[in-house]
Formats: structure tokens, C-alpha cells, sequence
């Protein structure tokens, strides 16, 4: 609780900044807990309902703790044409968890992004922000095996 | 011929294609000469590219691998590995906003300065407010996010106001899935998008410069940071006597937010609905204070029509669209990548052309993403504009531009798009939020072969009344991919309800999965690689238990597997054709 209100004190009470807020909790433990939640209310005087509504509007903000490895697996349009449906298949299947899920171990998250906008390599993936493009099923597990491994590809 | 440095491509796409190992060799590897990090120069699909700079122009080399031979052969300026500049391409180009994008270190003011980079914005500082607002006007440019509203007009309805605090936006959340001009532009010359809001700035009398970028571009938020700083150690955001500030946003995945009011819900930390207009956002914006919107391709324009004057700038394009156009080329073509193209060329010289798609190869173009539509490939004489696009049922858009192959289904192309919309919709207005749920599945009904003729009649009676029924662009323009499609591709969509088949073998309720046995080397890889064990030792296809993970497909060395008709392909004991 001290770490956040921490993390908040630099941050201006302007609500306009609460978006900055939340990305800055977001960056530092991973996603919006409870916690950070009645944090950031009370740092802006709103009520909590507000910024759960905010929280809730925005793709961005997660309520789930996500794994080690955050993989996002871009489905713009051409990625959708070049197969980001497999790919998400794919990867569901190794992994065992669906769009959105973390699996058991903690270690790898699943979800689908709107576009990376690496067109050109489509498709594509990001694990941690790192991109992989012109990806094939086993081009896609090496990857995996690689993060498994215990270190970026 | 001396080297004088070594330019490596390390904008997003770049870095995707392995830039940053190739960096790290190269600096390991050279240590007499500079080797610095460049942008985009929009041959994506031959990154990493790297740029060989000597005293007798430059000499490109594509797809380079942090090998020893590529190094040589590139230190010796071998022909071996150069990107081959194809005629086709250039014929059609006309770089001018993207001149120094990959050609300049990204994080440099002092390159972008010894191009000549804010020359424009010194030019705007000895001109009054009024004559820089009359000199955008005169150019003819359009906003280049996809509205195409005039930006000298716009500017100057924010000129007229009188207000404590005026705020120029720049719209860098680049939301259209396909869609990258914008991200390329700013981590490759940040510059010159800034200097286009200081010159916007000086014109309207702005005194809040914001920059709304999407969360999704961590290279272009960092140079953009790196540029201010540069910006404000040279004291070049001094506007005469007053200082203005940069304050950068990072959006947070919402597409709504590109619509003007949303975004300056967003700015003000709230949930980003679009609200009604009047007001409008030069009437009152963020925080109740006269404010404008422009998009990054449009202030990127600005210094160019300072430098090079309205009447130059307006040579160029059509009698309603002036300048060039920056769009982002991907799908199904061989040189995807960005091109930048003067307003009127053929839809199909980007497509043919730039592209380098072959003719016959490519069924339709999709322009303006989600809000745009599909163009058939008879129609690629058609020109690009805003106004001819928009006759033909697309629009500009923010310019991505998706080359559909033969072998992509229009139902399904239809269908992805609208699930996008559906799934964005921010929850506002009913027909937006309802309507685009309700033809969506209707459209899954049609892609699962369940749908009839009723469905598609459905979809074209509803389609027209969420245009109607939606407050901001995104309903508005929502249905326009199903309308498209259905004006263009109807007998695809007959296809899928009247004889149950998806003629593109792409919708997988449609199609069975089928090797080619007489051409099979059975050298097993497709059984070990099947995660659900369809494929038996004798190397036949369940179809009972095929996923249609296009699997097997995938790894076929002999490519001996493909889709095939539904019922047509072989369907074991344990299933009937479900």
C-alpha cells in the first residue's frame, strides 16, 4: 500500500491524469488490483466506481495478474488474413489457456491485440513487447521453447 | 569510393526482422566507422535493411543476417544482397513527406536540421498568424486521419477564438488495424511532425500542444520524448515571446478514442465516448477550451508547405485531394511496406505497381480499415482521392491499404471486421452497440454455412440503419465493409447461404482438409506435427477430428495437403459430417 501511494505522490491530482495513473500502477506490478484501485480514487477524490469505469472502458488495463511473459498475438487486419487465428490456436493449444488467461505456472499470458502495426511481417506476435513476425507453427513453438528455456529469444 | 557511415533500420519493423542483433554484431564487428540507428524507409519486406553511406551515394542491401559474409559483401559495396531498386515502384512513388524517413538518425535534431528541418517553422515565425493559416489553406492539404477535413480551415476557426488556453492535438492513435504510416513516421522523423505543431501552433495561437499516441508504439513514444527534449534545449518551442510545452499521452487500447470527442474524453482522464457535435471541439474541447485535432500524416505535411509554398504543394494530386498520400501496403503482395504515392494514381498501380502483386492474383483491396471498404480488382482504375474513393463505397481513411488474394473469402474478410467494431464499440448509442452484434452473428451464421437468404437481406436492411442510428464514426461507418461486400461479392456471399460453400476454402465450417496422396513422399512430419491425431499412420485425414489448424498444411514439405471442399474429404467412424 505504501509503495503505491508512492508510486502516486508524483504523479498530479488533475483527473486528467488518472489515465497516466493507472498506466504507471499497470507498468509497476502488472495489472489493477483492488487495492491500486481505492489507491487511485482516493489519490484524485473520485469514487472508486469511477475508476473502475475508466479501468473497464480501456484494453489496455488488466484486472488479472498476467505471467512472466506477456505474449500478444496481433490480429489486425493483416495479420487476421495471414492467419492470426491459428496462430492464437496454436499458441492456446501449447500453452492450454485461452485469450485473456495466464496459465498455472505463471509464467506465460494470452491475449489478442488489436495491431502491432508490423504489417509487413504478419503474422505476428510480441512476447514483453518483443516482436516476432512472419511466424509459422514452428517457427511459433521454438519461440516458446526458447522463453521456457528461461530467457528472451 | 570512402564509407562514411553504416545506417541500420531499426524503426518497429526493423527491429521485428532482427535489427537489434544485427546491430549488436555490426558494432562488434566495424569500429572505424559511425554506425547509426535510422527509421523506415518503407521497404519493409526487406528488412533489416541496412544503408551503406559513402562519398558516391548510398548503396542499400536487404534482408541482411548478422553474418560475416553479409557484412563483407556489404563493407566491399558487392551487387550481391542490394535491394534492387525496381522501376515500377519508383515510377509511381513521390517521397516528400517520407524524404528523411530511414535516411537520418531517428534521435538526431541536428540531422533533421542540416535537411533543412526547421526552416519551415523560422519561415512561420516571420509571418503573421493569419498568413500561415491562409498559406495551409491555399495548399489544399486535407486531414490526412481519414476525415479529410481542410486543415487551414480548421485552423482557422481555432485562430478566431478568443480563450485563455487554445489546444492543438495531434491524433497519433493510429487505430485502424493495417495501419502503420503514422508509427513510421513518428519514430523515424519525429521532428518533423513536431515542428508541424509548433508552425500549427504559431498559427492558431495555440497554447497546449498534446500528443495522444497509442500505448502500442514504445519507439515512437520514446524518440517523440527524445525530440521534445531536443526541442526545448534549443529553446525552438519559443514562439516569439510566449514558450509553449509538449505534453505527450499515451492512449490506452481504446480504437473509439480516434474519434475526436472520445479522445478528448480520454485526455481528461474519463471514459472515451464520443459526445454530440455542436459543440464542436473548436467551440469548446478539452476542458471546455477551444481545441483542434490533427493527425500526424497532416502536421508532417505542414513544414513541407511552408518550405516548398501552397502553389507547389497543390501541383501536386487532384482537383479536390492535393499532395501525396503515405499508405501502408500489406496482404497479399510481394513488397509490402509503405509507400508514398501523389494523390490520383490508380488504385492498382499501389496494388500491381508498388506492391509488385501479380495481376489476376488479387480479388479486392480493403482501404480505410474498419470504417472502409473493399474495392474489387475491377475497379483499380479507379484513382485515389478522397472524393473517387468515397463514390465507390471505401474511403481514404488514415491509408491502410490490405491486398485480399483470390484465396481469401469475402464473408469472412466482412465478418472480421465487423467483429472488430462490435467488440470496439464503446456502448453508447444502441445501433452501434446492438447492430453491429446482431450482424455480426449473422454474419457467423453465413461464414458457418447455416445462414440463408433472409441473413443477408438482414444484414442489408440493418447496415444502413446503424450508419444512421451512430453518433460518432465508428457506428457510422461500421456496417461500411459488410455494405461493400455485399455490392461487390453478393455471389460469395449466395455461395455461402444458398449452396453452403465458402468458394475460398476459407471459412473452416466449409472445408474439409485432404492430402494428395500421389504426391505424398510419407515422410511423416504432418502426423507428428497434428496435435489432435486426424492424420493416420497411412496418412489420411479424419475430418471428424480435424481442427482446421492448417497445420499440416503449414509444415507439408512437398505441399501435398490442402483444404478441400466440404464432404469431399474423408470423414472416419468415429463422426458423421457435423
Amino acid at each position: 500500500m505504501s509503495h503505491l501511494s508512492e508510486l502516486l505522490r508524483k504523479i498530479d491530482t488533475d483527473r486528467s491524469n488518472l489515465i497516466k495513473a493507472l498506466q504507471a500502477v499497470q507498468t509497476d506490478e502488472g495489472y489493477i488490483s483492488n487495492a491500486a484501485i481505492e489507491a487511485i480514487a482516493h489519490h484524485f477524490t473520485i469514487a472508486t466506481v469511477e475508476v473502475e469505469g475508466v479501468v473497464s472502458f480501456y484494453a489496455q488495463f488488466k484486472r488479472v495478474k498476467p505471467g512472466k511473459y506477456k505474449i500478444s498475438v496481433c490480429d489486425g487486419t493483416a495479420c487476421h488474413i495471414k492467419g492470426a487465428s491459428l496462430v492464437t490456436g496454436w499458441l492456446s493449444e501449447d500453452l492450454g489457456i485461452k485469450d485473456g488467461q495466464t496459465d498455472k505456472e505463471g509464467l506465460f499470458s494470452l491475449e489478442t491485440v488489436a495491431c502491432l502495426g508490423c504489417c509487413s511481417l504478419a503474422p505476428v506476435i510480441s512476447v514483453n513487447g518483443k516482436v516476432f513476425g512472419n511466424l509459422d507453427r514452428k517457427g511459433l513453438l521454438k519461440i516458446l521453447k526458447d522463453y521456457r528455456k528461461g530467457g528472451a529469444a | 569510393m570512402k564509407i562514411t557511415r553504416i545506417k541500420v533500420g531499426a524503426g518497429s519493423c526493423g527491429i521485428a526482422a532482427g535489427a537489434t542483433e544485427l546491430l549488436t554484431f555490426i558494432r562488434k564487428e566495424v569500429k572505424d566507422i559511425p554506425i547509426v540507428e535510422v527509421g523506415c524507409v518503407g521497404h519493409c519486406y526487406a528488412e533489416p535493411l541496412v544503408e551503406i553511406e559513402t562519398d558516391g551515394g548510398p548503396f542499400f542491401y536487404e534482408r541482411v543476417q548478422p553474418k560475416k559474409e553479409h557484412l563483407d559483401r556489404m563493407l566491399a559495396l558487392k551487387e550481391e544482397g542490394r535491394l534492387v531498386e525496381r522501376k515500377q515502384r519508383s515510377g509511381r512513388e513521390m517521397i516528400k513527406v517520407l524524404a528523411l524517413a530511414g535516411r537520418i538518425d531517428m534521435t538526431s535534431i541536428d540531422e533533421y536540421i542540416a535537411h533543412g528541418g526547421y526552416t519551415a517553422l523560422k519561415k512561420a515565425l516571420e509571418m503573421k498568424p493569419a498568413d500561415i493559416v491562409a498559406e495551409v489553406k491555399a495548399s489544399g492539404l486535407r486531414g490526412r486521419g481519414g476525415g479529410g477535413f481542410p486543415t487551414g480551415t480548421k485552423w482557422g476557426f481555432l485562430a478566431a477564438k478568443e480563450a485563455k488556453e487554445k489546444v492543438l492535438i495531434c491524433n497519433a492513435d493510429e487505430g485502424d488495424p493495417g495501419a502503420f504510416m503514422d508509427r513510421s513516421l513518428m519514430e523515424s522523423v519525429p521532428h518533423q511532425v513536431l515542428e508541424g505543431m509548433l508552425i500549427g501552433a504559431l498559427a492558431t495561437g495555440a497554447t497546449q500542444l498534446t500528443i495522444y499516441c497509442r500505448a502500442e508504439y514504445p519507439l515512437a513514444i520514446r524518440n517523440l520524448k527524445i525530440a521534445i527534449d531536443q526541442i526545448y534545449e534549443r529553446g525552438l518551442n519559443k514562439l516569439g515571446t510566449r514558450t509553449v510545452e509538449f505534453r505527450l499521452k499515451e492512449g490506452a487500447g481504446a480504437f473509439v478514442c480516434g474519434e475526436e470527442t472520445a479522445m478528448i474524453h480520454s485526455l481528461e482522464g474519463k471514459r472515451g465516448t464520443p459526445r454530440f457535435r455542436p459543440p464542436y471541439p473548436t467551440d469548446s474541447g478539452y476542458k471546455g477550451y477551444p481545441t483542434a485535432i490533427n493527425n500526424v500524416e497532416t502536421f508532417g505535411n505542414v513544414p513541407l508547405i511552408l518550405k516548398e509554398g501552397a502553389a507547389a504543394f497543390a501541383s501536386v494530386g487532384t482537383q479536390g485531394s492535393k499532395g501525396t498520400k503515405l499508405f501502408a501496403l500489406a496482404g497479399d503482395v510481394k513488397y509490402p511496406g509503405l509507400a508514398e504515392v501523389p494523390m490520383g494514381v490508380t488504385i492498382g498501380d499501389i496494388v500491381y505497381e508498388v506492391g509488385g502483386a501479380e495481376r489476376g492474383s488479387v480479388k479486392a483491396v480493403q482501404i480505410g480499415g474498419p470504417s472502409g471498404g473493399c474495392i474489387p480488382a475491377d475497379k483499380f482504375d479507379a484513382v485515389v482521392d478522397y472524393d473517387s474513393l468515397k463514390s465507390l463505397g471505401a474511403i481514404m481513411g488514415s491509408g491502410g491499404l490490405i491486398v485480399i488474394g483470390q484465396n481469401r473469402c469475402m464473408v469472412e474478410t466482412a465478418r472480421y471486421f465487423l467483429e472488430f467494431t462490435a467488440r470496439e464499440s464503446c456502448g453508447k448509442c444502441t445501433f452501434c452497440r446492438i447492430g453491429t452484434k446482431r450482424m455480426l452473428e449473422r454474419l457467423e451464421k453465413i461464414t458457418h454455412g447455416k445462414g440463408n437468404a433472409d441473413d443477408v437481406a438482414f444484414l442489408a436492411d440493418l447496415g444502413p440503419k446503424v450508419i444512421k442510428g451512430s453518433l460518432c464514426g465508428l457506428g457510422q461507418t461500421a456496417p461500411n465493409p459488410v455494405i461493400s461486400t455485399l455490392r461487390y461479392f453478393k455471389h460469395e456471399y449466395d455461395a455461402h447461404t444458398v449452396h453452403h460453400k465458402c468458394p475460398a476454402l476459407q471459412c473452416n465450417q466449409l472445408s474439409d482438409v485432404a492430402i494428395h496422396i500421389d504426391k505424398c513422399i510419407k515422410c511423416g512430419i504432418c502426423v507428428k506435427t497434428c496435435a489432435v491425431k486426424a492424420i493416420s499412420p497411412e496418412f489420411v485425414v479424419d475430418n471428424a477430428i480435424c481442427t482446421r489448424c492448417n497445420s499440416c498444411i503449414e509444415v507439408c514439405p512437398k505441399k501435398t495437403i490442402s483444404r478441400v471442399e466440404k464432404g469431399t474429404g474423408h470423414y472416419g467412424k468415429s463422426g458423421g459430417k457435423s
